[in-house]
């Protein structure tokens, strides 16, 4: 007999940490006829958070899975299912004392208390850890513990008393069912559901059941071991599950935390053991579960001496219990969320315990309204290209991320695997110019040439004196800065992602889309932002109109997955709209400098004056023998176009420009000008960075003069935002002295750095945001480094003294622009001349 | 006094083992493996044993390369020197078992005899209850199985077997062999130092070559499922309804 119904308006498959949370809160935004289903019994089904060690360190470099972090702590709280024994990350090295600094900064922008402690206040907290083999600590006291199931229990209750569950415990999915793209219905042994709405929040098992459907969710299942030590007096003597702070040994990449009598003893420093979906043992060919499996010891006897040597009484202590862990990895790090390329079907996937009941709650929003309050940009699932989606690239890129889990990643780190999967047409030039390829969306891209070395020299670049600051950076990025404004630059731009539209539809549908005007003359093209319908920020990008039917979209390597998927599911549902993807078909190059025009006037027959050929349009030309597009635009703050032509006439384009300016200084300038000191300088903004869906147009200062009358998407929204005064407003700051208490120049990295009041007071607007660093880089144009981040307007105004915190010190910053006037060239005459 | 333990590689239980098609091997992919049970507490019990009498404890096993992991457990546990005889990822039948062990304790005993040797009283795998008993035979010895209890005299050995009706006591001369059965005594968890020292202890090959006994495997089935049907009752008199049924009111 199945008590399945045969619909729902929502199935949500799993009953971990995330499902729970996802149905209780659904069920709180009034979603009804919602369908849970797990193979497993309940209330521990035999997935990751049976298993998980269930402790939160609330502290992390990335805002949105600090802001998921804290909000799940708050959660678990209301719950009755948390207490807070603190924890604290020791350092062996100096090297990770650094890094705790910088932690200690990432705590004061997100408000979280915590201090560094000497190794003699570590063991006053810990008094079984020997302190000489540390050289300090970190300590929060809101780190936590939670009772991830008793939680899972509370959620799916509370959804129930609502009469909105129905939970299906036992039950085995056999098949996801997909029509026109759309999810429809959801088979298992005990019956078919039709619904238009399915989660996959599946942990370990997420790829197998995306997969039924036809959707590849990158994630490999991971060993993490444990092990159980005990007993131990001193840990029974405290008489409760934890008495101690957690303590993270970071240095080798371990972790202590009580658990009653006995200590946990976690790992990270071992090899990297993955498994496969399919492969999981079912619950009952599992010993212990289904992702507890045997612990394979050889791979965690090296770290037995690391953690007698931190906690000498463990030596003595028995190994009760030990498990390989499965959790999920995926390339970057970042959980898998949003709707997938199936309409309908939702993944909830790569999720921890620490975020679980935030991004259960982020998720449900975002099914709910559209969109949700945290802005979701990092882990939605659609940032993923293909090939990022392959077996081969997810293992190795969790390959070489397994063992940093605890480990010291620098802001700019460069992954080393997996490299080489998109090379554009430029790319045997950059190498013979010795080009440092940074990766942009999976793209190869120049972000500094070695070959530019002697312009170090020449305009008299000063070098980054503290090794982290220079980490990834080089004085020559400045120099080709300097390069590029005093003669032409050339610079690959190859990494757009470019779509194309056509159909008799695709006026209405891309002004629905952009909340600038753009219906505009052929061959005019528009910069806009495309909102959520909450007003925030989706993306920003160039719409260039190239026929009456026909719209060219270019936006950054970074966010073409994410945008490709944001026009896809709000295609008129008509047909009347055709889209195509042509970033692989198309490579651009930017020439940008005061003698641009005469470079490339060189190598055309077309006429490219200022009055033939106004900023922001766009001409089909020849240059030399080769058809191309020219569009001229600028986001480095120079006269100059954009080139684009096919990807197999790239390499001649780049000859033909590259011949034709060498006796004008042309120079070949990195992503670092690009991306960086170019566009500081400019104060032109960052989607991903300065650009959030939790910021508006107004508050970033990109709001046009008028609003068109047709209506798009976060159109209401906006108005009421350009009919209040803004809360934030996006500025650029000057640092004003780098030099450190050790007399050091340091250089911030723009990892969302506090900006501070005179009194070392965090500055938070109405609506709680906080004012932080969101880029960072020097200005060398103006000779000033420079910062951007959003300021309430009390703090707003030009000339208002402020500090930053940067590992740790506090540093004098001025605001230098209020606004989106740039500090470089205000009246854009260079670009526009 | 010199002891040794002979151990046996197996999977651990407690999983549902899954048979391959072929019916000739288990998948192993995600099993745990682990010492017979019975082994387990002979290791303790000849731990114990020396800890009271002093002496060494060797162990010893027949198995697949991967059956070190066994020996180095029982070093962590307190065995002082381990012996693996490589005999491939095929299970030998007792016979050749039996035999290879033999050979393996006469050059273990070149420098004389171990006081004890100590057997489970069978392995928790194939479960032949032959290869003790096949041993002390080859040795000369006299063997008790089913022991529960061990007691060191003056050149002999007190065992005591459990019986329906009380206990059975036996007094053997040393050298002398035993079947351990489980409950003798509680194994001990290894220490994290004990883990340590173990991976250092050498581990010692003889080698053994195989002479098949009269025992060969055909197919490895699983058990018939032992299906278990839960019935909930809702209340008091669903229960009496039950019980009448069966006779019981």
């Amino acid at each position: 007999m199945s008590d399945l119904p045969g619909g729902a308006n929502v199935v949500v498959i799993g009953a971990g940490i995330v499902g729970n949370g996802l149905v209780w809160h659904l069920a709180e935004l009034g979603w009804k006829d919602i369908v849970q289903i797990d193979k497993g019994p309940l209330p521990n089904p035999g997935g990751s958070t049976g298993h998980a060690s269930n402790f939160i360190f609330p502290v992390d470099h990335n805002k949105e899975m600090a802001a998921l972090t804290l909000d799940s702590q708050a959660q678990y709280e209301e719950m009755g299912v948390q207490v807070t024994p603190g924890g604290i990350e020791v350092a062996r090295t100096p090297a990770r004392l650094e890094e705790l600094a910088r932690r200690m900064t990432s705590a004061k922008s997100w408000g979280i208390d915590s201090r560094l402690v000497s190794p003699a206040e570590v063991s006053e907290l810990v008094p079984f850890l020997d302190d000489s083999v540390i050289l300090g600590g970190w300590y929060t006291p809101s780190v936590s513990v939670v009772d991830s199931l008793q939680a899972g229990t509370i959620m799916r209750e509370r959804a129930q008393a609502k009469e909105a569950l129905t939970v299906a415990s036992n039950t085995e999915v056999l098949d996801v069912e997909v029509a026109a793209d759309r999810v429809v219905a959801v088979v298992t042994d005990k019956g078919r559901i039709e619904t238009d709405h399915v989660v996959v929040a599946c942990g370990v098992w997420s790829p197998r059941i995306a997969h039924m459907a036809g959707v590849t969710i990158p994630l490999v299942p991971a060993v993490h071991q444990m092990i159980d030590v005990g007993p131990l007096p001193e840990l029974q003597a405290t008489g409760n599950e934890i008495g101690f702070p957690i303590v993270r040994d970071m240095d080798t990449f371990m972790y202590e935390r009580q658990t009653a009598g006995s200590m946990e003893v976690g790992s990270y420093a071992h090899r990297p053991i993955f498994h496969r979906p399919d492969d999981i043992p079912s619950l009952d060919e599992s010993l212990l579960s289904p992702t507890e499996l045997p612990l394979t010891m050889d791979d965690f006897d090296p770290q037995l001496a690391d953690a007698i040597e931190l906690m000498p009484f463990l030596g003595e202590a028995e190994m009760r219990y030990g498990i390989n862990g499965l959790l999920s990895l995926t390339p970057d790090a970042m959980p898998l969320l949003g709707e997938t390329e199936v309409r309908g079907l939702w993944s909830a996937a790569a999720v921890w315990i620490k975020e679980g009941p935030g991004i259960a709650k982020m998720i449900a929003e975002w099914m709910t309204d559209g969109y949700p309050e945290i802005d979701p940009h990092s882990s939605d699932i659609a940032r993923f290209y293909p090939y990022q989606r392959t077996d081969k690239h997810v293992r190795d890129r969790c390959s070489e991320h397994f063992n940093k889990t605890y480990g010291i990643v620098h802001p700019r780190e460069q992954w080393e695997t997996s490299r080489l999967a998109r090379v554009g047409p430029f790319y045997p030039r950059s190498v013979e110019l010795g080009a440092v390829f940074f990766e942009a969306g999976g793209w190869e891209r120049p972000h500094w040439y070695e070959a530019n070395a002697h312009l170090v020299e020449k305009y008299g670049v000063e070098d980054r004196p503290h090794e982290w600051d220079a980490r990834w950076w080089s004085p020559i990025q400045n120099a080709e800065h300097l390069a590029m404004r005093d003669g032409v630059g050339m610079v690959d731009v190859t990494a757009f992602a470019i779509f194309d539209f056509t159909g008799p539809g695709v006026v209405d549908y891309i002004d629905t889309m952009a909340v600038n005007q753009c219906d505009v003359a052929v061959g005019r093209a528009v910069y806009t932002p495309l909102l959520t319908h909450d007003g925030g920020f989706k993306s920003d990008l160039t719409i260039m109109r190239l026929g009456r039917h026909h719209y060219r979209v270019v936006t950054g390597g970074f966010d073409g997955g994410r945008d490709s998927h944001w026009f896809k599911i709000n295609l008129p549902d008509d047909g009347s709209v055709h889209m195509e993807d042509k970033t692989s078909a198309i490579t651009t190059v930017g020439v940008w400098g005061p003698n641009a025009r005469d470079l490339v006037s060189r190598v055309t027959e077309d006429d490219i004056g200022h009055e033939a050929f106004p900023y922001g349009t766009v001409k089909f030309v020849t240059i030399g023998e080769i058809p191309a597009m020219m569009f001229r635009i600028s986001y480095v703050g120079d006269l100059g176009w954009e080139i684009y032509t096919d990807m197999e006439h790239g390499l001649k384009l780049w000859d033909t420009l590259w011949e034709a300016g060498q006796d004008l200084g042309v120079t070949a300038v990195g992503a670092g000008v690009y991306g960086t000191t170019g566009r500081l300088e400019k104060g032109y903004r960052l989607m991903g960075a300065e650009l959030e869906s939790e910021y508006t147009p107004v508050e970033a200062g990109l709001a046009r003069p008028k609003v068109k009358s047709a209506d798009f998407i976060g159109k209401a929204a906006y108005l009421a935002a350009r009919a209040s005064e803004p809360e934030a407003i996006m500025c650029t700051l000057t640092m004003e002295d780098h030099t450190s208490a050790a007399g050091i120049k340091r250089f911030p990295t723009g990892g969302n750095e506090p900006i501070l009041t005179l009194d070392g007071e965090r500055i938070v607007d109405s609506q709680g945001r906080v004012s932080r660093v969101t880029s960072a880089g020097a200005g060398p144009s103006v000779g000033k480094f420079l910062l951007l981040g959003y300021l309430p307007p009390s703090h707003a105004v030009e000339g208002t003294e402020l500090q930053i915190m940067y590992m740790n010190e506090l540093y004098p910053v001025k605001v230098a622009v209020a606004g989106s006037t740039p500090l470089f060239d205000p009246q854009d005459s260079r670009m526009k001349q | 006094m010199r002891i040794l333990v002979c151990i046996k590689r197996v999977p651990a239980p407690g999983a549902r083992i899954v048979v391959e098609p072929d019916g000739q091997t288990i998948d192993t992919a995600n099993l745990g493996f682990t010492i017979s049970p019975h082994e387990e507490c002979a290791v303790e019990a000849a731990v114990q044993l020396v800890e009271q009498h002093g002496g060494n404890v060797t162990v010893m096993t027949l198995g697949p390369e991967g059956a070190e992991e066994q020996l180095r457990h029982a070093v962590s546990v307190g065995a002082t020197d381990a012996i693996l005889i490589p005999a491939g990822e095929r299970d030998w039948d007792p016979q050749a078992t039996a035999r290879a062990l033999t050979d393996a304790i006469g050059d273990a005993e070149s420098d004389g005899a171990f006081d004890l040797i100590l057997f489970g009283n069978e392995s928790a795998d194939s479960g032949g209850y032959q290869v003790g008993v096949r041993v002390s035979r080859a040795l000369g010895r006299p063997m008790v199985n089913g022991i529960k209890g061990i007691e060191i005299g003056k050149g002999v050995v007190t065992l005591r077997r459990e019986t329906d009706g009380g206990s059975e006591l036996y007094e053997l001369p040393l050298p002398a062999v035993v079947g351990v059965k489980e409950g003798i005594t509680l194994p001990r968890y290894p220490t994290l130092r004990g883990r340590l020292a173990s991976k250092k202890a050498d581990v010692r090959t003889f080698e053994a070559g195989e002479q098949p006994g009269g025992q060969s495997m055909v197919a490895l089935a699983n058990p018939p499922e032992q299906v278990k049907q839960t019935v909930m009752l809702t209340d008091a008199a669903a229960a009496v309804d039950v019980m009448e049924e069966l006779g019981l009111l």
